[in-house]
């Protein structure tokens, strides 16, 4: 068998990307979308994107040193996860894939609490309630059909529709281009169009599902797709943390206000490995790494705001606390309590289960057996 | 109150019952709403709480279950059916690795108030795909809590109680007996708990869903011939409640599992097990199973050879007694 293929510039194609900061760092206009914040704004993102840039390269750091069993870097789509977390408000809820350091930076999580489930320390560091995100999902795609009941029950709830800023709610759904090829993300698809739920799809397209290119999922722009589910689907830089914002918050408002789905696809792309445990090297081309490098998302923002005129102490500023996040958490990562397995069978049910409660017991006697025994 | 209905009624009050104690119960799956359910087990819900409460879904059984989780996450109660046992399969990655997970690995922060109806066995002269007893593969699931009524009353309190609790259960409905009629009472039973449903003092049946009927009938067929067999109503799969179970496997000294999911590791293997290691010194025989056979559901016109019925049950308990 011959599989078919297209070129990249099919399903890559940039003429519809909504873009209003170019590499080069210069703001540009677009018709539908604005970006409006002022320069303090700016810098606030800046922030962002560097801090998040560094917790993802101090815990792959920590991997290599052996602290963490694995970590999957954000490495090169730092501004497509602020852009989208910075749109959001307090009352809005995230789904998120293993890979959204980004998105939990901008909800508030400490960066500590992304790193037990790579350490081994826990299966999911926060509380969903109080962060507003849902804990990372591993298999592909199940969370986006969690994303659209979620939102479902925000219209169950009477959340959206009511030009209230603080009542009106939505849901971020995040997933990358490889989970389009999953029936979960068609099924919510189908499910948000169905119920016209207020969630808006952000499709990271990383390029890469694993080592699968992007063409191997899609013979279309995968924006391209929401049409056939019956709402419209956005093309994004998403190495433009101003067009994200501007386009993702235009999505989410949309949904608050009753008007339903959005797919917005980021174009992105992942500069780091899969995982810690993965080599591009056997699938990509250095040159297309050198390319996209040159598209950073940092670094456009840095030479605008250093256009804007910019100090160099704020620069310098921004270093000191990278510094000290990135102390934080090699210490805090090493500071992390061990788990105790007999804790598991407490945390199986709400409702605990004398089964449970008996195998519990009998693991404590055992291990209790060697303490204090013969070495 | 004591009122006589079928099991498809039972449940279909206990739904309304639940509904109407919390805004918050949701039923949702395909043909659940206008049609009530292809077996009308969700008949009229839709006219009396409307369609935001009985949710007629796409079809898609990921969808319905993984759906119900964000609601769940929302502070839903849902209540999904999944509409023959054998589609149960392409929800099976929600209910495996989201439904069951969720409460330990978020530490008990998500809870998964959910509740998966499957109607679930043969004996309906049913095409392919609609007779299976997939519920050991949710036993083996750590997380899910797994449920099966035998009756009107049980039926009725069970799935309420089901509703009620904090955790997600799968409640495997016997539908070939679902137009069975029986006295629904107050309510007598914890939901996880089993139950001797008849005395005897030769040998202990051990049967849940549609099998208890059938060895019900098995009990009073061995009467006729002197032998008095004790039936042990099992409800609750996981967890298992096998207390009762001990205590009449030790009186009677000998135990027989009747299911009609496939004998390999099935409940029938487990409890087994648990029994042999409980009750060693009472045993007078080895702990023998009648179950369907290791093979795919077989053409209906064949599935009384392949489900355990009356004859096979009574054969077991002449080779128990002989040993």
């Amino acid at each position: 068998m011959t599989v078919p293929t297209q070129p990249r510039t099919d399903v890559l194609a940039e003429h519809d990307l909504v873009q209003l900061l170019a590499p080069d760092g210069r703001r540009r206009e677009h018709p539908e979308y604005r970006w409006d914040g002022d320069v303090a704004t700016l810098c606030g993102l800046y922030r962002d994107l560097f801090l998040v840039r560094r917790v993802d390269t101090e815990a792959h750091a920590l991997q290599r040193h052996g602290e963490l069993g694995l970590w999957a870097p954000c490495l090169g789509q730092e501004a497509a996860q602020v852009g989208a977390g910075r749109a959001l408000q307090n009352q809005d809820f995230v789904f998120p894939t293993y890979r959204e350091h980004g998105l939990a930076w901008t909800r508030g999580i400490d960066p500590v609490k992304l790193l037990g489930l790579f350490r081994g320390s826990d299966l999911g560091g926060w509380d969903p309630t109080e962060a507003g995100m849902a804990l990372y999902s591993i298999v592909i795609g199940a969370q986006t059909l969690h994303a659209v009941g979620y939102a479902m029950g925000l219209g169950l709830d009477d959340q959206v529709g009511h030009a209230d800023a603080e009542r009106d709610s939505a849901v971020l759904a995040c997933f990358g281009d490889g989970a389009t090829s999953q029936g979960d993300v068609n099924e919510a698809f189908v499910w948000a169009a169905s119920f016209h739920a207020p969630v808006v799809f952000l499709c990271q397209n990383n390029q890469y599902a694993i080592s699968v290119p992007l063409e191997r999922q899609t013979h279309v722009p995968l924006a391209q797709r929401a049409e056939g589910f019956g709402f419209p689907g956005v093309r994004v830089d998403g190495n433009d943390v101003l067009a994200v914002q501007a386009v993702v918050s235009a999505a989410l408002q949309r949904a608050r206000n009753g008007e339903g789905p959005t797919l917005v696809e980021a174009v992105t792309y992942r500069v780091g490995p899969h995982t810690t445990s993965d080599d591009p090297t056997r699938y990509r081309d250095p040159q297309e790494v050198e390319h996209w490098k040159e598209r950073d998302p940092l670094l456009r923002l840095r030479r605008h705001l250093e256009a804007e005129g910019i100090e160099e102490s704020y620069f310098a500023d921004l270093d000191a606390e990278a510094e000290a996040l990135g102390r934080h958490l090699r210490e805090a990562c090493k500071a992390l309590p061990e788990p105790d397995l007999a804790d598991m069978f407490d945390r199986v049910h709400a409702e605990g289960t004398p089964e449970l409660a008996e195998q519990k017991a009998a693991y404590v006697a055992y291990r209790s057996s060697f303490e204090g025994g013969a070495a | 109150m004591t009122q006589k209905m079928s099991i498809a009624k039972a449940i279909n009050a206990g739904l309304r019952a639940a509904m109407d104690t919390d805004r918050h119960v949701l039923v949702m799956g395909e043909d659940v709403g206008r049609l009530g359910g292809v077996f009308r087990v969700t008949d009229g819900l839709q006219k009396d709480f409307g369609e935001g409460r009985v949710i007629d879904t796409p079809l898609g059984e990921s969808g319905i279950v993984g759906a119900a989780v964000g609601l769940a996450m929302r502070g839903f109660r849902p209540v999904v059916e999944i509409q023959f046992d054998g589609f149960v399969y392409p929800a099976y990655d929600q209910i495996v690795s989201q439904v069951a997970k969720l409460h330990a690995r978020s530490s008990g922060q998500v809870k998964m108030p959910m509740v998966i109806r499957i109607p679930f066995g043969g004996g309906i002269g049913a095409v392919e795909h609609h007779s299976e007893s997939p519920e050991g593969q949710f036993v083996l699931t750590a997380g899910l809590k797994v449920v099966s009524p035998s009756n009107a009353h049980d039926a009725y309190w069970m799935i309420q109680q089901a509703i009620a609790s904090d955790d997600p259960i799968v409640f495997m409905e016997p539908k070939r007996r679902y137009w069975e009629n029986g006295e629904v009472g107050d309510e007598d039973t914890p939901l996880h708990v089993s139950r001797v449903v008849r005395e005897g003092a030769d040998a202990t049946l051990l049967a849940y869903g549609p099998m208890v009927r059938t060895c019900l009938d098995a009990a009073e067929a061995a009467q006729a011939e002197g032998r008095e067999l004790e039936v042990v109503d099992l409800r609750t799969l996981s967890p298992l409640d096998l207390a009762p179970v001990h205590e009449s496997v030790r009186r009677t000294g000998r135990a027989i599992v009747v299911h009609e999911a496939a004998r390999t590791l099935g409940l029938g293997a487990e409890i087994a097990a648990r029994v042999q290691e409980e009750c060693f010194y009472s045993l007078e025989a080895p702990v023998l199973r009648v179950t369907g056979y290791d093979l795919p559901y077989p053409a209906s016109r064949v599935e009384d050879e392949f489900l355990p019925d009356l004859d096979r049950v009574l054969d077991a308990v002449d080779r128990s007694l002989a040993f």
